[in-house]
């Protein structure tokens, strides 16, 4: 699996044998899909309501120009 | 000191000291993670009883750690918020909350996850369980004792000693293992013992659980300065951080 200098140190011996983990497979990448989406998740939806305010702010400060 | 309770304590400070650290805390958070991950998934050994099952570890014990961090994080800002009423220390725990509950609730996901090959079971009511589950609630009622306030640390006194009253759940966390039978094992890592798995096993579990802080407090930051700006968004310093970026 893979190249490199720690490629002999994977625990694993195939893609097939690293899928199924020993049976565990869907145990053991049901927690980590669930994991990486939930970190990964609240950023990209803190970026988004970081854009969404700011826009907001854009915005009003265009229309206090306009209307003053 | 005081220059640097005053610095952070300022809206406008926090907002622009705060962008200049983001960027590195947001890199650190993903190259750690990324590698914890890595190694726990491909290089870290089965465990001779749980087999492969054991690398959920990696994403469970970082996870249950900063869901408990995170709360005595939130209460101790909660606490500032009402005693001092300082602006800065509500819009911190409130945005806290949300992070906190979702660790919590990914612990307890990835526990049951790990429970089912391990006890053959997904839940147990035992105390661990059932102490991480009030944990998880407690912080569902803030968020939503919060959403009721105004955006002032006036508007947010419910939450916030709602928040520091379930401190109370933390010790009952910790020592459930101890205090009553449970299938729960006992803590991974003391502060002053040595670990009682080899190193092949708890490096990448701390590079993990230092991951899993990082991220935390990188989406904190993000948070509050989301929270911080929508609050101040009638003051001039925000027009003029937002419009000339």
């Amino acid at each position: 699996m893979g190249e490199g200098g720690v490629a002999h140190l994977v625990k694993f011996e195939s893609w097939g044998e690293f899928i199924a983990m020993g049976g565990h497979g869907p145990y053991v990448f049901a927690a980590y899909g669930l994991v990486i989406l939930g970190l990964v998740g609240m950023v990209l939806i803190a970026r988004a309501n970081m854009n969404a305010a700011r826009e907001t702010i854009r915005q009003r400060a265009l229309i206090d120009e306009v209307s003053s | 000191m005081w220059r640097f309770f005053h610095q952070w304590g300022s809206p406008k400070s926090f907002f622009e000291l705060s962008g200049r650290c983001l960027p590195w805390i947001g890199g650190l958070a993903l190259l750690t993670l990324f590698s914890g991950l890595l190694w726990g998934l491909l290089y870290a050994p089965a465990d001779y009883q749980q087999g492969h099952s054991v690398r959920i570890m990696y994403v469970h014990v970082p996870a249950a750690i900063v869901a408990q961090s995170s709360y005595v994080l939130m209460a101790s800002c909660a606490l500032i918020s009402l005693i001092w009423k300082m602006k800065l220390a509500d819009v911190a725990f409130t945005t806290l909350a949300p992070i906190g509950g979702m660790v919590t609730a990914l612990a307890l996901l990835t526990g049951a996850i790990w429970g089912k090959p391990t006890w053959g079971t997904y839940w147990v009511w035992d105390a661990r369980l059932t102490s991480t589950l009030i944990l998880f609630l407690l912080y569902a009622g803030v968020i939503s004792l919060r959403q009721f306030g105004s955006p002032t640390p006036q508007g947010g006194r419910a939450a916030a000693l709602l928040a520091i009253i379930g401190v109370i759940n933390l010790p009952i966390i910790k020592y459930s293992v101890d205090w009553w039978f449970t299938l729960h094992q006992p803590a991974s890592f003391t502060l002053t013992a040595r670990p009682s798995m080899p190193f092949e096993m708890w490096a990448p579990l701390l590079v993990c659980v230092v991951g899993t802080y990082l991220w935390m407090i990188w989406l904190w930051l993000l948070r509050m300065r989301v929270e911080v700006i929508k609050r101040e968004s009638r003051s001039l310093w925000v027009k003029e951080a937002l419009l000339i970026s």
